[in-house]
């Protein structure tokens, strides 16, 4: 038998359900491996000690920022009980860790960010508390970008993640310890959040497979927000198959928590993976594959589409002409948002505050000063630029009117295809420090999964070859609304007929 | 144009008084507007706020619709157009009782667009309009007098649901705007949207005023805050008034301001000026949906309503021929209109029974600091009392003393309909009330009461009509009242003109 961190999620719940391996054998595995792997500065995200913590400085990917060995032990149990009973639930013993921006009643929640640290909710967001009523067991909570914001997972108060294939290379951001764990087999599964690409351009440059639900379809309760009209949950795993049925359990309507989720039942999205591709006709936008994109990650792109032709679907040329304005329309948009979600951390009911103020004025400024690291701060300041009174017309007015166009073109383009493929960023990863001080390249690299983003449409990355420096590289696939099947079809069938989705860091092809 | 602007407004040293107002009305919901906390007042310190009211990471908002009943309710009482979408905004500011940082509120389209509320000025009906009533949550509380060097936060009352009603700077005096005021209290008490509780704040007036030379244009307002009684209401904008002409006759600018209105002093004082007035930053929230209001929810709503007061009103004057006066004063609460329809539906003329209510039950009810739901004298009962003026059993003379016997009455409080005229009857014969109809008897009283005053008669000779009053008061008193003055009036001119 191979390790159980070799096992898809498939293959280990599989042989949980029928008892070969216990729920506590694999928490125990699995967290003997994420103890490895924890964050340079988990002990003040977690505030946990650094004993507990066993934490290997060298050759750590810095993915989890805290762990409860004991409530994750007594998940475990219980899940054993279950299957020893017969009551087992579909994902039972199987273990899952969660973005630090998910809400847990079990772990500290800090959305990767100094102004939360040791905090505790008194609730699990919905998207955790779903993946545990179908049994899975809760590993600990991951690192990421201070409150989802940032490419690179470079802007963790906690120390940034190193991409497990090259650790002098970034893991991609927002949700970039979700990416590493899972690449590196600390952990099955992972949630992430996307807003503008967090899902989606982390799991290409860790060589795992992800998948972002059409806006709504997983509840954002629980989900600390960053821009709320775009954030939306959904898993990180090695497999469409494996993230298929995780997104089956995350899904579903929750309407009396969040006003945006769409009141429609969780689908089997596992149901149509096996269909033919005979005709499917793929849309390719020739905006994605303009000057910009390096020559590795378009001759992978191009490698994965002749895959597709040779399972029978057909390419169509189609064109998305505001690609290039999602930029600027993403970055007026979600700072916008961003700068009124972070106000309620002011240091007055929770959270970080300042040690010493005169008056109420000094202790907003120094308790936000000093609790939000840069990216944050200057996302807040465009945020509260582009809304102020006389700027309000000409920059955010002018993005929403910008974002229906988006949304109309792809509707345009959804006429002459039925999924959209193309690459999830311009390169592979990039050197730790080598964009972290130029906030625009680094937005600039968003370029192919905001417009997704901006219309709320369903989007994964699969991965599809390696490029420059032995990276891995993804293939980035767009669905239209609720079409989530679909794309998981396409991704199930090409995983099928390539073995990217394989290889381990350590031991490339 | 409204009433209020094309009647000549009373002018203070030669300045016109113009008043709008801003009403902040919490609703009538069990739970908040965006969360499934309590709303009861008078709990202990943040007992009812749950995670979204004290806007814990990952909380989000949920729309409470029996709040957006409310305020569809408010629309139809007032004539205001319901917007079938309505969009919910954030106001961005810092302050301590404002758990996330921004308060929701509807900004650019709120849920009812126009309507108006009229009343009575003395006989005068004045028509306020109003420009909008928007959704909102309220804030919290902070408490500055209980410690020392520190604030207190209460946040029971974050996310309390609360309409605010606009009106347009129609009004022209302070009685004026405290009319206003006092009409709009009873509307929204009247539908039940609000319990117009001014003490505990779930109804909260700000005036904005300002003066002006008629025919000018507007003057710069100044805004108070927080008016939670009619009496300071009025007395702060008397003292806002007269401060704002002396500024301008002393060749002072006003400057836009908020000022709050101090009871003890009588004076208002400046809290802000425009000049820092925050930046607010509103955009439509994200986290919810444009609000919709569909046409069948509506008319759901509508269904669900008593007759609205100024429908009461209106029928009272078409279908029972009452001045317009009286019937708008009838329907100052439900409980008056009620006592009205009761008496008039047991056959007591609506005139009559108008008239009975506004003079002496209203009389004494104010006494007794009593309302018309705990009158000791039912409607029942007030109906079978005027049923016996109406069929000239009882002159009105004697109806007053009949009134005043059953107040005090025990055995004649609060009867039922079908107690009622038995009761009043018994009375009437026990007082020996009954009107005289017997013109024998009188014609005896008439002739003693002409002989007895020689000089009235040779003046009524003298043509003068006084003269004869005199006389017609001394057979009524003569008769103790029981006399029918109709016929009093026949007989006697009947008797003189034989002399």
């Amino acid at each position: 038998m191979n390790a159980i961190h070799d096992l898809s999620l498939k293959a280990l719940c599989n042989a949980l359900q029928t008892q070969q391996l216990s729920a506590r054998e694999v928490a125990l595995h699995y967290l003997d491996r994420a103890r490895q792997h924890t964050s340079s500065q988990a002990h003040l995200a977690s505030g946990m000690a650094t004993t507990d913590l066993n934490k290997a400085d060298q050759g750590s990917c810095g993915a989890f920022l805290s762990l409860n060995e004991a409530h994750t032990l007594a998940q475990a149990d219980l899940s054993d009980q279950r299957l020893q009973t017969g009551q087992a639930r579909a994902l039972e013993g199987v273990p899952i860790a969660h973005k630090d921006i998910f809400v847990t009643q079990d772990f500290p929640t800090t959305a990767g960010s100094k102004i939360l640290a040791g905090y505790r909710s008194p609730f699990d967001a919905t998207v955790v508390r779903r993946l545990s009523d179908a049994g899975m067991v809760s590993l600990g909570k991951l690192n990421c970008d201070e409150f989802a914001m940032g490419s690179a997972n470079e802007n963790s108060a906690y120390g940034v993640v190193h991409n497990p294939w090259d650790m002098t290379r970034i893991a991609g951001g927002s949700s970039g310890g979700s990416a590493a764990a899972v690449a590196m087999g600390l952990t099955p599964a992972a949630t992430g959040t996307d807003t503008g690409g967090s899902i989606r351009q982390p799991a290409s440059f860790c060589g795992i497979t992800g998948i972002k639900p059409t806006y709504g379809r997983a509840s954002r309760y629980g989900m600390i927000a960053y821009a709320s009209s775009l954030d939306q949950a959904g898993p990180m795993a090695r497999t469409a198959e494996d993230c298929a049925t995780l997104l089956s359990a995350m899904c579903g309507p929750d309407i009396e928590r969040d006003s945006t989720s769409l009141d429609l039942p969780s689908e089997d999205f596992s149901a149509y993976l096996n269909n033919d591709l005979q005709g499917l006709r793929i849309g390719v936008p020739k905006e994605f594959f303009a000057k910009g994109l390096s020559d590795d990650v378009r001759q992978a792109t191009q490698s994965a589409l002749d895959a597709l032709v040779r399972l029978g679907c057909q390419l169509v040329d189609i064109e998305l002409p505001k690609t290039e304005l999602s930029i600027p329309v993403y970055y007026i948009l979600a700072p916008a948002e961003a700068s009124s979600n972070l106000s309620r951390f002011d240091g007055v009911k929770f959270g970080y505050r300042t040690k010493d103020y005169k008056d109420l004025d000094e202790m907003y400024q120094k308790t936000r000063s000093e609790g939000f690291g840069p990216e944050v701060q200057r996302r807040i300041m465009v945020g509260a630029y582009v809304l102020s009174h006389g700027y309000y017309d000409a920059y955010y007015v002018q993005a929403q009117k910008i974002r229906r166009m988006i949304s109309d073109d792809f509707q345009r383009a959804f006429s002459h295809c039925d999924v959209i493929a193309g690459p999830v960023a311009p390169t592979v990863a990039w050197k730790l420090g080598e964009k972290s001080n130029d906030p625009l390249s680094n937005y600039l690299a968003d370029i192919f999964t905001l417009p997704a983003s901006l219309a709320g449409l369903p989007g994964m990355s699969v991965p599809c070859g390696f490029g420059e420096g032995q990276m891995p590289v993804g293939l980035q696939l767009i669905g239209n609304y609720l079409k989530e099947s679909q794309l998981l079809n396409v991704a199930h069938r090409y995983q099928g007929v390539s073995d990217w989705h394989l290889q381990r860091p350590g031991s490339p092809a | 144009m409204s009433s209020a602007n094309t009647n000549a407004s009373p002018l203070i040293e030669g300045f016109e008084v113009v008043i709008g107002f801003e009403t902040h009305t919490q609703l009538t919901t069990q739970s908040k507007i965006f969360s499934r906390a309590s709303t009861a007042f008078g709990a202990e310190a943040n007992t009812q706020a749950c995670a979204v009211d004290l806007a814990l990471p990952g909380t989000l908002p949920v729309m409470n619709k029996t709040a957006v009943e409310r305020a569809i309710e408010f629309g139809l009482a007032v004539g205001g157009e319901i917007s079938e979408r309505s969009i919910f905004a954030r106001k961005n500011y810092f302050y301590p009782d404002l758990p996330k940082g921004y308060q929701i509120s509807q900004f650019e389209i709120p849920v009812v667009v126009g309507g108006e509320v009229s009343f009575f000025l003395g006989d005068t009906q004045k028509t306020v309009r109003l420009v909008r009533a928007h959704l909102e949550e309220d804030a919290g509380k902070s408490l500055h007098e209980d410690f020392v060097n520190q604030s207190g936060i209460d946040l029971n009352r974050a996310g309390t649901p609360l309409l605010e009603i606009v009106t347009e700077p129609d009004m022209r005096s302070s009685a004026e705007a405290v009319a206003y005021a006092k009409e709009l209290h009873k509307i929204v008490t009247w539908i039940g949207i609000c319990d117009g509780n001014m003490q505990e704040g779930s109804f909260r007036c700000d005036a904005n005023v300002s003066v002006r030379r008629p025919g000018e244009a507007l003057g710069t307002r100044r805004e108070i805050k927080n008016l939670n009684s009619f009496k300071f209401m009025q007395q702060a904008i008397d003292y806002e008034v007269r401060w704002q002409i002396e500024q301008i006759l002393d060749g002072h600018k006003i400057i836009q301001a908020t000022v709050l209105f101090n009871p003890e002093t009588g004076e208002t004082r400046s809290m802000r000026t425009k000049e820092d007035a925050a930046e607010y930053r509103y955009f439509p929230d994200p986290d919810l949906p444009p609000l919709e209001v569909s046409r069948a929810w509506v008319q759901e709503v509508k269904s669900r309503m008593g007759e609205l007061p100024r429908d009461k009103a209106a029928r009272f004057v078409s279908t029972l021929g009452l001045p317009q006066y009286d019937a708008s004063a009838l329907t100052q609460n439900q409980a008056m209109a009620n006592y009205f329809e009761q008496a008039v539906s047991l056959g007591a003329q609506a005139k009559l029974v108008s008239n009975w209510m506004m003079g002496e039950l209203s009389r004494r009810l104010n006494a007794a600091h009593l309302d018309f739901d705990s009158c000791p004298l039912s409607a029942p009962t007030l109906a079978a009392l005027i049923v016996r003026i109406m069929d000239s059993t009882l002159s009105n003379h004697s109806a007053k003393t009949l009134l005043e016997t059953l107040w005090d009455d025990e055995a004649s409080q609060g009867l039922e309909a079908s107690a009622a005229q038995t009761q009043v009857d018994k009375v009437i014969e026990r007082l020996g009330l009954k009107q005289m109809n017997d013109t024998s008897a009188l014609e005896g009283i008439i002739e003693q009461v002409i002989a007895a005053n020689p000089d009235n008669v040779a003046q009524i000779k003298a043509g003068k009509d006084k003269a004869f009053n005199a006389l017609v008061g001394q057979v009524m008193k003569a008769s103790k009242g029981k006399a029918n003055p109709k016929d009093v009036n026949d007989l006697l001119q009947a008797k003189l003109a034989t002399l």
